[in-house]
C-alpha cells in the first residue's frame, strides 16, 4: 500500500512538473510581452529627462545597445528564454548585477518574512475560526467575526503604516524599518538582530492575511456543527472538547489546508506592500523598484519566481491532501 | 452552545429588522454614501490642492476637521477627493471585470471545446501569478496613469467570477428548460440570452458587488506603490504614500483618516454583497 501511494505521488509530481513548465512558459510570454509593450523608455528612466537632454548621440546609442531597445521583441524573447533556461536571468539594469544574484540576495529575506507570517496567520486563523464556529452566536463569535470582517477590508499597506506608527514611532518597541540595524557591518549582524527586525513586518503581514481565512474556516466549522454526526455525538452526551477534537478538527483540516495554501498568492502580494512600508529589502521591494525604474530583466525574473512559488504552494497542498485524506489515498490505490 | 429541545422547538424570534429590510436599507445607504463621496470629491477638487502656508501641519481641530498636511492642504477635502477618485476607478474596473467574466463564463460553458480550454488556461495563468505582481506588470506595460490602473485592475479580477458563472451554466445545460428549446431548434445565442443569463444574473450581481472591494483595495495598493496616479490626482494610495514621509514626525492624522475612510467604503460594499448573496441564495446564509 505504501509503495502504491508513493508511486501515485511520484506520478502526480511528474504531471505537475509538466503543468508547472506550461504555466511558467505562459507567464513568461505574457510578462515579456507586457514588459516590452511598456511606453516607459528604459534609457529615459535610467538617465532621467535632464540627463537625456544633455546627452550626445553617441552615448545615447551606446545606452540603447546596453538596454537592447534596438532589437526586435521576438528575438529578445528567444534570447532571454534561452539564457533563462541555462540559469542566466540577465543583468539587472538598476542594481548593475546579474538578476540571479539580486534575486538570491532578496529571496532569503522575503522567504523568512513570508514563512513566518504564513505560519502565524495560518495557526491564528485556524484557532480563531474554530473557536468562532464552535461557539457560533456567542459574544466570542461575534467579536471574532466582526474583528475579521473589519480586518479583511483594511488595506494591507495601511495596516503596516498604522503598525509602524504605533509600535515604532510612539512606543519605540520595534525598529522603524530595514532587515538589519543601520550602521553596523554585515558581519556583526546577529540572527537576533534580523529576527527583531522581522517581527513587526511579519506580524502585520499575518494580520492582513488571516482575516479571510478565519471567516472561511468559521463557515466550514458551522457547516460541520450542523451535521448529523455532531447531533449524534451530542445525544450520546459527549463532552465538547472530545467532540471538537474527534469530529470538527478532523473534518475542517482539509478545507483549512486548501485555504492556507491558496493564500500564498495573497501573502506574496501583501509582502510587496509590507516590504515597501518597512523598507524591508526583499523581492517585493526589488519588484517595485524595477517597475518604476524600467528594469525589465529584474521585473521578469521576479514575476517568474513568484509564479513558481504560487505553483509550488498548490502542488504542496495537493500532496498534503493525499497524505491526510484517507478517501484520496484509497482512490489512488484503486486506480 | 448546547442546542436543547427548547431551542429547536421554540418559534423563531421576530427581529425588529429582518434581513430583507436590512439589505434594502443598506443598499440605499451605500448608494447615498457613494453619491455623497462623488459629489463631495467633485466639490472639493479645488480645495484639495489649495496650499496655505499659514496652516501647515495642523492636527485635526475645529477649523480643519481632519487637519492639514505639510503644504497646508485641508485633509478632509483631500480625503474626499481621493476617495472619489478611488471609488470611480473601483466602480469602472469592477464593472468591466464582471462583464468580462460574464461573457467569458457564458462563452466557455456554452461553446465548450477550444474556447473552453482557452478560457480555463487564461484563468490558470492569471491566477498563477500573485495579483499584485500582475498588476505591477500591467501598469508597467500600460504606462502609469488613470487609464493604466483601471485597465490593470479590470483585467486581473475576472477569473473567480468566470469560474462561478461557468460552473453555474454547465449545471443549467442539463435542465429541461434548456434542453427543450434546444430540441425545438433555437440557437446557442438565443438560449444564452433568453434562458441562461436570467438564471446567472443574481450570481453576476453578487459577484459584481463583491468585486468592488477587491478592485478598490488593489487600486489603492498599486497607486501606493507608485504605479498609478500622478501626485496631482490624489487617490487614497497617493495620499497614504505621501504620508509615509511624515510618519516619524508624528503627523498621524495624515495616514489614519484617509485609511479609515477607505476601510469604511470597502467594508460597506463587502457587507452589502454578502447580504444580497444571503437573500438570493438561502444556503449561503450562515451568519
Amino acid at each position: 500500500m505504501a509503495t502504491t501511494g508513493l508511486r501515485g505521488i511520484a506520478g502526480y509530481l511528474l504531471k505537475s512538473l509538466t503543468r508547472l513548465i506550461l504555466v511558467l512558459a505562459a507567464v513568461s510570454v505574457i510578462s515579456f510581452v507586457l514588459v516590452s509593450e511598456s511606453p516607459i523608455d528604459p534609457v529615459k528612466a535610467y538617465v532621467g529627462e535632464v540627463g537625456l537632454a544633455n546627452m550626445n548621440q553617441e552615448t545615447y546609442a551606446k545606452l540603447e545597445a546596453y538596454f537592447g531597445t534596438n532589437v526586435s521583441p521576438a528575438k529578445r524573447y528567444l534570447n532571454w528564454v534561452g539564457d533563462f533556461a541555462r540559469g542566466d536571468m540577465g543583468q539587472s539594469l538598476l542594481y548593475r548585477q546579474p538578476v540571479s544574484t539580486v534575486i538570491k540576495e532578496k529571496f532569503g529575506n522575503t522567504m523568512a518574512l513570508m514563512l513566518l507570517a504564513w505560519v502565524l496567520s495560518g495557526v491564528g486563523a485556524f484557532v480563531l475560526g474554530l473557536t468562532a464556529g464552535v461557539f457560533q452566536g456567542s459574544w466570542l463569535d461575534r467579536i471574532i467575526k466582526n474583528y475579521s470582517l473589519v480586518l479583511a477590508s483594511a488595506p494591507t499597506f495601511w495596516l503596516a503604516l498604522v503598525a509602524l506608527m504605533v509600535f515604532s514611532v510612539w512606543l519605540k518597541i520595534f525598529p522603524i524599518g530595514f532587515s538589519v540595524p543601520l550602521g553596523v557591518s554585515s558581519s556583526e549582524v546577529t540572527i537576533w538582530d534580523s529576527l527583531y527586525h522581522l517581527i513587526l513586518p511579519a506580524l502585520t503581514l499575518s494580520l492582513a492575511g488571516n482575516a479571510s481565512i478565519t471567516l472561511h474556516t468559521r463557515e466550514k466549522v458551522i457547516d460541520i456543527m450542523g451535521e448529523d454526526y455532531i447531533l449524534y455525538a451530542r445525544s450520546r452526551g459527549q463532552k465538547l472538547w472530545p467532540m471538537v477534537k474527534g469530529h470538527v478538527i478532523r473534518n475542517v483540516t482539509l478545507p483549512a489546508i486548501t485555504l492556507q495554501f491558496a493564500s500564498i498568492s495573497e501573502i506574496f502580494g501583501g509582502s510587496v506592500l509590507v516590504e515597501q512600508v518597512f523598507s524591508f529589502p526583499g523581492l517585493g521591494q526589488a519588484a517595485v523598484r524595477a517597475g518604476i525604474g524600467g528594469d525589465a530583466p529584474l521585473l521578469l525574473g521576479i514575476a517568474i519566481i513568484s509564479a513558481a512559488i504560487v505553483f509550488g504552494g498548490n502542488v504542496a497542498a495537493n500532496i498534503l491532501y493525499g497524505l491526510i485524506d484517507p478517501k484520496i489515498r484509497r482512490r489512488g490505490r484503486d486506480a | 452552545m448546547e442546542a436543547t429541545n427548547a431551542d429547536i422547538l421554540s418559534l423563531p424570534t421576530k427581529r425588529a429588522f429582518n434581513k430583507r429590510t436590512l439589505t434594502i436599507s443598506l443598499t440605499a445607504f451605500t448608494a447615498l454614501a457613494i453619491l455623497a463621496i462623488l459629489i463631495g470629491g467633485f466639490l472639493s477638487t479645488e480645495k484639495a490642492s489649495q496650499t496655505s502656508f499659514l496652516h501647515k501641519n495642523h492636527p485635526p481641530g475645529t477649523e480643519h476637521i481632519l487637519g492639514t498636511d505639510w503644504l497646508g492642504r485641508d485633509m478632509l477635502a483631500r480625503t474626499l477627493k481621493g476617495l472619489s477618485i478611488s471609488v470611480l476607478i473601483g466602480l469602472g474596473a469592477s464593472a468591466v471585470s464582471a462583464l468580462l467574466a460574464l461573457v467569458l463564463g457564458v462563452a466557455s460553458a456554452t461553446l465548450g471545446g477550444k474556447i473552453d480550454s482557452l478560457v480555463s488556461w487564461g484563468v490558470d495563468v492569471v491566477m498563477g501569478l500573485p495579483h499584485l505582481i500582475l498588476l505591477i506588470l500591467i501598469s508597467y506595460a500600460l504606462g502609469k496613469g488613470l487609464m493604466g490602473v483601471t485597465i490593470a485592475v479590470a483585467i486581473t479580477h475576472w477569473p473567480n467570477l468566470t469560474r462561478v458563472i461557468r460552473a453555474e451554466i454547465i449545471q443549467l445545460k442539463s435542465s429541461y428548460f434548456i434542453l427543450i428549446p434546444q430540441k425545438l431548434g433555437h440557437g446557442p445565442f438565443y438560449l444564452a440570452t433568453r434562458h441562461m443569463l436570467p438564471h446567472v444574473f443574481p450570481q453576476f450581481l453578487v459577484g459584481l458587488i463583491l468585486l468592488f472591494p477587491h478592485a478598490i483595495l488593489h487600486e489603492a495598493s498599486v497607486t501606493f506603490l507608485g504605479f498609478g496616479l500622478s501626485p496631482e490626482q490624489p487617490g487614497i494610495g497617493i495620499i497614504l504614500s505621501e504620508s509615509m514621509k511624515y510618519l516619524s514626525l508624528g503627523y498621524w492624522w495624515l495616514s489614519v483618516y484617509p485609511g479609515l475612510a477607505l476601510l469604511a467604503t470597502v467594508l460597506l460594499f463587502d457587507r452589502l454583497g454578502h447580504l444580497v448573496r444571503d437573500l438570493i441564495d438561502p444556503h449561503a446564509a450562515n451568519d
